[in-house]
């Protein structure tokens, strides 16, 4: 694609009111929906008004008077952003008149603006010098003698973009692209008249502001007053590949805005499905680590991990790497090795290594990062409904009237949905949170839930049955859904057993330590407020009941008919790009592609076929037990894709030992992860820029990665696996990605109807995409359920044993920050280290206090498990008794700390509840330097020989 | 669960998994829990797992709860 701007129709579209208006545009007749401004209807018809203060992401303002318009009967000369078209209306957009006034204002504008395009970073790109051409503006009258705005000193502090002031038109695009797209309110304009300023936070520095970086008012900035650093640094792009982001489970669609083969920018799809426009600090910004000078990009292989690193040809790795796999099978049969898919690969290449795997190692031993977040997920749903995935698009919120989150945190999570979301309760719609932290939903700018239960960590399901004892003691329930949608039989037996007064509010208060009072009014909104929608994320899954607070929300919403329209439903926030995908392709142990188990004799017969070899009918190995089958001898390979399960699997000690004992570990990755400490083969992987293929969101869209620089280690990652799989004798030859999606198709019913093309066309389409449903299905369950009628499961509290006691009185819970993302391997890596660069562990007052420990000091974190040191963040988001960390930096290694108790069906483990005591320290502990020491040691590469 | 550093063998972690399993679904009384802890096992669990979990319940008679053991039974016949 060569490089034009997206159309910029001035306004947004009309909400719709199913009428239609026709008028007359400078002597055509046009028709167009109800609502719609002037200047929208002209720039649809091909008639450009001009504009500066409107674009079509935010509200139309008003305040700029440049796109001035006639209107035949009425007086004046109406701004046309502002005014909607009328039946029989006729409109003039250009005159004498017109052109005088256009150019009277422009002539304003310009007498206050630095006359230096020549040499700004916005010259070829800037809507003030478009739009100053299209008014034919020649000559100020005014002078620049008089006071002016210009000279005034540059806000350089955002890590990347500028702010500067002198350049500043005061169009406010940039303060409501931070209200209204964005939701964070962190600009405003200060000062009146000649005075007023864009200003951050009244008067603060933009990094030290609340301004969270999304890039929105970079965006909606028509000059160069806010201007992407690296446009400053490389120029303006010549050309834009629509791609999708490799960061959260939202899946927002970008433009990679390239300059030759440098990207200069990335610029949120207006077309997008997922994100409409719209992006976060780490999609738009944190993708340097591209190009980082820590990336690998040769091979290297070693006898042991003692040895450093030796560089050698992809032939002799990929060589090694078969060789080894087959001698370790047979030394020590067939089910001693398998391998790990990742979630930020893409779908061709997660079902590339499955196949590797089900195929070419002859088990099942496959499994996937989707182990440690959703598998959960997987279980509850397909159990409850029949599939595993959620059941709205991301759209669905702004028809929502309810909304419960629970164990989920958005803004920080999966900002761009939390951004929408925001849109939707500023507009009216009700918040029930249920999370042990006051998360920044619970009260921010214009949005508070009207319902926080802030429940003891561990206690979800005593909650959610709590809230069904309500739904169901005061017959809130939905009988007319359920008896027409689920099982009646089963509906009774669940009733009667959360309506137990064991299971009440009052009763399960002293667990949840939330009020009963405010319980029943959580449960008697959600169940009578109109649409209600749940939104949960790893807070649900990452515990010992993780596929019972699945199912147990599942209950709540059949039970209340919020399931199979708009609106409503049970919607997973998927934590990584391609949680979803991963999933979906069968990187289970237990089943095929579309969720098929692996004994089914009919759909194992369908890969025998296609793929000319005998599978294996037993289920594989999950990833803890391959690291307890490592420690005990019998599992002795593994290929690990796009994973580094040191950091981010739990109990970081019993994942050292699991690895040290395996005689091949092939790591697959950007970096020298902290898995490759352990590993034999490095084999340099490629970013989501430098290859084709398809992630799947967390709303089940299918959209197109596109390859927009060639990749610098030299293969693609589906060529890699492509190349393992040759040298293990089997004869795959895709030369594109869209052949293996038309392999996926031809054996997966979900995606029957996925092919490039389509995706092409479509821009996305979201699965089941099939004959069933020719153009896919943003909503599941309308009519019926997968599984043919919804079944309610009963789901009993059990509460874990993961204990407090004397030595360990406090209750650690993890998660993530809005800078950073998973292990950090890609953040740390950019700029995005300004806003986290540590793990701190949050402690309330009371538990601070009484450790004497102050803001900012060095504490050490123990459990049952381990011990590490971070420095501590005193703050009432944590209640007493429980505190927080993130897991981003390998210095902290929070996953020392955490357990291996997990989740009763998946092994899902328990990060969320660990027992563990806080007590002030001096720096580091003796583990964290032998750590470093160790990991040090590991990364070391063998300096080349010289050539004779 | 003492304060003591722990971490379970391979094979208490067997023990401890399907005991899990039973008392997760021990509410839907016992006949069908057993059969669910059963389906569950030979679902999921690797045929090595399978193997295993059925010596320990002939190897440790108490380790596993009755849920767990009779699903055990049903899983492998020893």
């Amino acid at each position: 694609m060569s490089y034009t701007r997206e159309t910029d129709h001035g306004t947004p579209p009309a909400i719709s009111t199913g009428r239609s208006v026709t008028l007359t545009i400078d002597g055509d007749t046009v028709t167009m929906p109800e609502g719609t401004s002037i200047m929208r209807a002209a720039s649809l018809t091909g008639c450009s008004i001009p504009k500066l203060c409107a674009t079509d992401n935010v509200e139309s303002f008003g305040s700029c008077r440049l796109c001035l318009v006639e209107v035949e009967g009425r007086n004046g000369y109406p701004a046309s952003c502002t005014t909607p078209i009328a039946e029989g209306m006729v409109v003039r957009t250009q005159s004498e008149r017109l052109k005088q006034l256009r150019r009277g204002v422009m002539e304003l504008y310009i007498s206050d603006h630095p006359l230096d395009c020549l040499t700004c970073p916005a010259n070829g790109d800037c809507e003030l010098q478009e739009q100053a051409g299209a008014v034919g503006l020649r000559d100020v009258r005014y002078g620049y003698d008089g006071a002016t705005n210009m000279g005034q000193a540059k806000d350089r502090s955002n890590p990347y973009f500028d702010f500067d002031p002198s350049k500043c038109i005061v169009c406010s695009r940039c303060v409501r692209a931070c209200d209204e797209v964005q939701g964070t309110f962190a600009l405003t304009i200060e000062g009146r008249g000649f005075d007023s300023r864009v200003s951050p936070s009244q008067g603060r520095d933009f990094l030290s502001s609340e301004c969270v970086s999304c890039g929105a008012c970079v965006q909606a900035c028509p000059t160069a007053t806010l201007t992407e650093k690296k446009v400053v640094e490389i120029g303006t792009p010549d050309r834009a590949v629509v791609t999708t982001c490799a960061y959260c489970g939202v899946g927002c669609t970008f433009r990679a805005e390239m300059r030759g083969e440098e990207l200069v920018r990335m610029v949120p799809w207006k077309d997008g499905k997922a994100n409409h426009g719209h992006s976060c600090v780490k999609g738009r910004f944190a993708w340097g680590y591209a190009q980082h000078r820590d990336r690998i990009l040769k091979p290297m292989i070693r006898a042991s991990v003692d040895e450093p690193w030796r560089e050698v040809s992809w032939e002799e790795a990929i060589a090694h790497t078969a060789s080894e796999f087959r001698r370790i099978q047979a030394k020590y049969g067939t089910r001693s090795i398998g391998g790990i898919t990742s979630s930020r690969c893409t779908n061709e290449e997660t079902f590339l290594v499955q196949k590797l795997i089900r195929q070419g190692f002859g088990n099942n031993n496959v499994d996937t990062c989707a182990r440690v977040c959703h598998s959960p997920t997987g279980y509850g749903l397909k159990t409850t409904f029949g599939t595993s995935a959620g059941t709205q698009d991301f759209d669905s919120v702004m028809q929502a009237d309810v909304i419960l989150v629970i164990g989920a945190n958005p803004t920080d999570g999966h900002p761009v949905f939390a951004s929408r979301m925001k849109k939707r309760l500023r507009q009216g719609a009700k918040l029930i949170v249920i999370d042990p932290r006051r998360i920044d939903l619970v009260k921010s700018p214009h949005v508070e839930a009207s319902h926080h239960l802030p429940l003891r960590p561990g206690t979800n399901v005593a909650m959610l049955t709590a809230l069904a004892h309500v739904i169901v003691t005061e017959k809130l329930y939905d009988e007319a859904f359920i008896r027409d949608r689920c099982d009646w039989d089963e509906f009774a037996e669940w009733a009667d057993f959360v309506s137990e007064p064991q299971r009440s509010p009052e009763a399960v208060e002293p667990l949840t330590g939330v009020k009963a009072t405010e319980v029943r009014a959580a449960a008697r909104l959600y169940a009578t407020g109109g649409n209600g929608a749940i939104y949960y994320g790893l807070g649900v899954t990452e515990h010992s009941q993780g596929s019972s607070t699945v199912m147990a929300i599942a209950n709540l919403a059949m039970a209340t008919g919020n399931i199979g329209r708009e609106g409503v439903g049970v919607n997973p926030l998927r934590g990584q790009n391609n949680v979803q995908g991963a999933c979906d392709m069968g990187s289970f142990p237990h089943e095929f592609s579309g969720y098929r188990h692996v004994s089914d004799d009919a759909v194992r017969g369908q890969f025998e076929q296609a793929w000319g070899v005998t599978l294996d009918a037993e289920p594989g190995l999950r990833i803890p037990n391959m690291l307890d089958a490592a420690t005990d001898g019998t599992f002795k390979g593994i290929f690990i894709q796009g994973e580094d399960i040191l950091q981010s699997d739990p109990n970081t000690h019993h994942v050292a030992a699991g690895l040290a004992a395996m005689e091949c570990v092939v790591v697959q990755d950007l970096f020298l992860n902290e898995t490759a400490n352990y590993a034999h083969v490095f084999l340099p992987g490629s970013t989501f820029l430098e290859k084709d293929g398809t992630f799947t969101n967390a709303e089940r869209r299918i959209q197109r990665v596109r390859r927009v620089m060639a990749p610098l280690n030299g293969h693609a990652d589906w060529q890699i696996v492509q190349l393992v799989a040759q040298a293990m004798g089997l004869g795959w030859s895709y030369a594109h990605p869209s052949e293996i999606m038309d392999e996926i198709a031809a054996l997966t019913p979900t995606f029957a109807g996925v092919h490039y093309d389509r995706l092409d066309a479509e821009g996305s389409l979201q699965w089941p995409a099939n004959d069933a449903a020719p153009d896919g299905t943003p909503t599941m369950h309308i009519g019926g359920f997968v599984r043919g009628r919804g079944k309610f499961v009963v789901t009993d509290y059990v509460p874990t044993d993961e204990k407090t006691g004397p030595r360990f009185p406090l209750l650690l819970t993890t998660g993530r920050i809005l800078s950073q993302y998973n292990v950090g391997a890609q953040t740390r890596r950019t700029a995005n280290a300004a806003w986290h660069p540590e793990d701190r562990l949050e402690i309330h007052p009371n538990d601070a206090e009484n450790r004497g420990i102050s803001d900012g000091d060095w504490v050490s974190l123990k459990s049952r498990a381990g011990e590490t040191s971070l420095r501590a963040l005193i703050t009432e988001r944590v209640a007493p008794g429980v505190v927080y960390t993130t897991f981003h930096h390998p210095d902290t290694q929070a996953n020392v700390i955490t357990t291996d108790y997990s989740d009763w069906a998946t092994n899902c483990p328990e990060y969320k509840v660990t027992a563990v005591q806080v007590m002030r320290s001096n720096g580091p502990s003796d583990w964290q330097r032998d750590y470093a020491e160790q990991a040090r040691h590991s990364r070391r590469i063998a300096p080349l020989e010289a050539a004779e | 669960m003492s304060d003591e550093n722990e971490v379970m063998s391979t094979e208490d972690r067997l023990i401890y998994m399907a005991n899990q399993i039973a008392r997760n679904v021990a509410a839907l009384g016992e006949a069908e829990a057993v059969a669910m802890t059963a389906d569950h096992i030979r679902a999921f669990w690797d045929p090595a797992m399978k193997q295993r979990i059925a010596l320990l319940a002939a190897a440790r008679p108490g380790a596993l709860s009755p849920i767990a053991a009779a699903a055990v039974g049903r899983v492998v016949a020893l």
